[in-house]
């Protein structure tokens, strides 16, 4: 047990050392711009100040949660759809729909008792995600579209319906750019206050979905045809296993937690809509799926550390003058070394059966091959 | 024989084409070669014969570079050598002809001969008229002309070998080694093949034959080296040995080749298909109005050269493609269109011949695997919740019952043996009450221990009442299980013979002729018994 949580552990973790020392020699190389000179010992100025500004007070720590709470959901809705063996880009466009869902709905629900307005708003958010998230599902069970081009393709649509959302039909009468009305009591209510930094009832969610998605995979018969399929489609429709109705119901799954943690952003953190929401969580999302082993639990920790340095990156700006951007370099080079673990598993001679990720091949080989799922 | 001493080998005093000497190799708690001498003359045929797992594979790896050894040296002519990798081996003349063809269908057979090894006209184009006119010299030295424009995916798999073959004396390879060249072939073809491989070691080729067919290794060998558990084992020259000892070699203890198969007892007919006719992926009708019926307590056998729609009939019985046509009755009651699982609710197990592609998911520990096919059922679930505990038990019971040898139940398939795989699935297939069993080429690849096994199992079901549907493509085992014999030749039953009198050779001419030039078959020919 010891030994085999050890083989999960080792390549993110040297994936994680190897991103700080690449991001060590960036900041190295950019220091002049932040300071004037080079300074070799940058990194662990800024290094330091991410870990300040996400751990080390209240503060930071609500908004490491914070932070954390959308990229797990969408992590564990990347993560569940690896384990069906289906890559899903559109967390991002299942995020969308679903947020603009519950600020339509929380919009309209505002004057309502609270405990009506908001589950309602979070329930017509995952309904939402849901049904977005089955359209590349169904596209790819009856025509074999490949469920990456159409994620992609559905983001856009997503972020156009958004907008056309709200810059017409839910655009707040008054305001002075285009956003959507206030949430009012469907808001998702504060649990924790400190010095400006809130945290919503809301980021409890991820914890209570990665439960649930774990118990699903693992301790249910649908989790397991959902595994096998991810693992050997063939071997699926041996066993009588529906391939079509599993792809469906997985993206669907996906979908909803998406429209999960866009319902939380809105409800919870924003309580309004604008037109031009921007988000990139769809993609982070497929780091901290893969940081995390492709396992709810490892996923609640990726997300956690993703959310920290994204919570640590304003101190780090200010502490060290490297501008917030370079969590986005990091959080890259993470996803290359995950990617690329062979090269991790060089550096560390980390042994190849403790170090792979079966779903990976979903995110490499699922181009060329076509795999007999989509038949009968 | 213990191990063996220096071999007593070549004949002649001109050194060895190849020795090697000493090999040792050791991988993380396996030691897979111990000390391995071989050595094999110029103008030898020599067969290296072992169950799987016993170090054939590892040896020739290290010969072609792909393994480096802890101990010991090869010397080719005499010399000692270093063979840093392939092409070295390739330059050095050691070539390899693998079971699965490495070869690309859309090419012609001279552009898959040059293929890594491309003869130049200037440092731009191919010189294809020089290749084209060297590949046509070696197929007439050698007795098998070869048209080389001809694209490869059009030959037989008998030809496309020839073009491995030739491949390798394109390349000029003197030592050519060959794995498990039969095992796709018919009788016909590994005839022709034998003869081609004869010529080659009279024009001074040395061959390594690696086989587990005995009468084949002794057909074809000069010498026979047996491997068991990484170390040689014993040296026999085919006229001083016989199958029988060459079996207990390789496994260590006596075997039974043959499996006794005793009188079966014929009842009801559980499965009847009717004039059924079945589509591959493209849409081509690769099985045609086909009837044929399996009683209760009989083993029927479907002999046939792979690719005769042998698989799409097998996909179509089991519920994983819908025929096309036709009616298929089980026990009287019409499932044409059911589907793998109510075919399997309804007693039908399946093992596949794929069973990395179909039968096993090999990243999932052996207790999934072993309720794959109903894990959906009581006891292994209540409701929708799955019950680990006695999807633990079961593991433990069919692991002890089915002698799968592993270390534990919790290890993922893929870490077993491929013996050990196939016992896991005979053992979830087998272990449950049954009207129709389907194998499809239960023991492709297999020791022969597995084999033994297998075999038995199947006859034990046959006798317990259970209707047996053998496929298989190795001619021996349809021959040596069944109680009636099919010969399927494109998509047709062309024959239905007794398999008590069916003679080897004549089920041979029908699978690779259809019978065009043997007696006509009885159209129709169904059921009734025998031939």
């Amino acid at each position: 047990m010891v030994a085999r949580l050890r083989g999960q552990l080792a390549v993110p973790a040297g994936a994680i050392v190897l991103a700080l020392l690449v991001g060590a020699v960036i900041i190295i190389a950019t220091s002049p711009l932040a300071t004037g000179r080079f300074d070799p010992t940058l990194p662990l100025v800024t290094y330091w100040a991410i870990i300040q500004g996400s751990l080390l007070s209240v503060n930071g720590l609500i908004d490491t949660v914070r932070s954390a709470a959308p990229l797990i959901l969408v992590g564990l809705s990347v993560g569940f759809c690896f384990k069906a063996g289906l890559f899903n880009i559109g967390g991002q466009g299942q995020f969308l729909t679903g947020a603009v869902t519950a600020a339509a709905v929380g919009g309209a629900l505002a004057g309502a008792p609270p405990y009506i307005a908001a589950p309602v708003a979070i329930l017509a958010a995952m309904a939402v995600g849901a049904l977005y998230g089955m359209i590349p599902g169904f596209l790819k069970a009856f025509t074999g579209a490949h469920e990456v081009v159409t994620t992609i393709m559905l983001n856009y649509i997503a972020i156009q319906i958004v907008a056309y959302l709200i810059q017409g039909p839910l655009r707040a009468p008054g305001s002075s750019f285009a956003r959507s009305a206030d949430v009012g009591n469907a808001a998702i209510p504060v649990i924790i206050t400190s010095g400006g930094h809130q945290a919503h009832l809301g980021v409890i969610f991820p914890f209570i979905a990665a439960g649930i998605i774990w118990w699903l995979l693992y301790r249910t018969t649908i989790g397991f045809e959902i595994r096998t399929v991810g693992a050997n489609p063939d071997a699926a429709r041996y066993a009588g296993m529906r391939p079509r109705y599993l792809m469906m119901l997985a993206m669907s799954v996906a979908g909803l937690l998406g429209g999960l943690a866009g319902a939380g952003e809105i409800l919870g953190v924003s309580g309004y809509m604008p037109a031009a929401y921007s988000t990139n969580v769809g993609f982070d999302a497929i780091t901290v799926a893969l940081l995390g082993r492709v396992h709810p639990l490892g996923i609640v920790f990726a997300g956690l550390l993703l959310g920290a340095m994204r919570a640590g990156a304003g101190l780090m700006q200010i502490q060290a003058g490297v501008p917030v951007q370079m969590i986005d370099v990091l959080q890259g080079v993470i996803l290359f070394f995950l990617a690329a673990d062979i090269v991790v598993r060089r550096v560390f001679r980390i042994r190849a059966a403790a170090g792979g990720v079966a779903e990976l091949a979903t995110v490499t080989g699922t181009y060329g091959g076509t795999t007999k799922a989509s038949q009968p | 024989m213990t191990a063996a001493a220096a071999p007593t080998g070549a004949p002649s005093v001109i050194a060895p084409a190849l020795e090697m000497r000493g090999i040792t190799k050791r991988y993380p708690g396996v030691l897979a070669n111990d000390h391995i001498d071989l050595s094999i003359a110029p103008g030898e045929i020599h067969a290296l014969l072992g169950e799987n797992g016993a170090g054939k594979t590892t040896l020739m790896n290290v010969l072609y570079g792909l393994a480096t050894p802890n101990e010991g040296q090869i010397l080719l002519d005499g010399q000692p050598v270093r063979i840093a990798g392939p092409s070295d081996a390739i330059a050095r003349g050691i070539s390899m002809v693998h079971q699965h063809f490495m070869l690309v269908p859309v090419l012609t057979v001279a552009e898959n001969i040059l293929l890594g090894a491309e003869t130049m006209a200037n440092p731009i184009f191919l010189d294809r008229a020089e290749a084209r006119r060297r590949i046509h010299e070696l197929g007439q030295r050698f007795g098998f002309e070869i048209d080389p424009d001809e694209r490869v995916g059009r030959l037989s798999v008998g030809w496309q070998q020839r073009v491995e073959i030739l491949k390798a004396l394109y390349r000029q390879a003197r030592i050519l080694v060959l794995d498990e060249p039969t095992a796709v072939l018919t009788p016909q073809e590994t005839t022709e093949i034998f003869a081609v491989l004869r010529r080659l070691r009279d024009e001074g080729h040395s061959i390594i034959f690696i086989s587990h067919k005995l009468y084949e290794v002794l057909e074809i060998a000069d010498r026979i080296t047996v491997i068991r558990r990484g170390r040689v084992v014993g040296q026999r020259r085919p006229s001083e040995t016989n199958e029988d000892d060459l079996a207990e070699l390789m496994v260590g203890r006596e075997v039974q080749l043959t499996v006794d198969r005793g009188e079966s007892h014929p009842a009801d007919v559980a499965l009847s298909v009717e004039h059924v006719t079945v589509k591959n992926d493209r849409g081509r009708e690769t099985v045609v109005d086909l009837s044929f019926e399996v009683r209760k307590g009989e083993i029927f056998g479907i002999a046939g050269v792979a690719g005769n729609g042998q698989d799409e009939l097998v996909e179509a019985l089991t519920g994983l493609r819908r025929p096309a046509g036709g009616r298929i009755h089980l026990d009287g009651i019409d499932v044409t269109h059911e589907g793998a699982r109510e075919l399997h609710g309804r007693g039908v197990s399946y093992v596949p011949a794929d069973r990395h592609r179909f039968g096993l998911v090999l990243s999932f520990p052996l207790t999934d695997n072993l309720v794959l096919t109903d894990y959906y059922a009581a006891p292994y679930a209540r409701g929708p919740i799955r019950d680990d505990a006695a999807i633990r038990a079961r593991a433990i019971e069919a692991i002890e019952q089915f002698d799968v040898r592993t270390p534990s139940p919790d290890v993922a398939a893929g870490t077993l043996s491929g013996g050990n795989q196939q016992k896991l699935i005979v053992a979830r297939e087998f272990g449950r009450d049954l009207r129709l069993l389907v194998l499809d080429q239960p023991t492709r690849g297999l020791d022969v221990g597995s084999v033994e096994f297998i075999h038995r199992q199947a006859i034990r079901k046959r006798d317990a009442g259970t209707a047996v549907l053998l496929v298989s493509a190795e001619l021996d085992e349809v021959l040596e299980l069944s109680d009636r014999i099919g010969v399927m030749y494109r998509g047709r039953l062309v024959a239905i013979l007794d398999g008590r009198t069916a003679d080897r050779e004549q089920v041979g001419l029908l699978m690779a002729t259809g019978g065009r030039e043997a007696p006509a078959p009885t159209p129709g020919a169904r059921g009734e018994g025998v031939a």
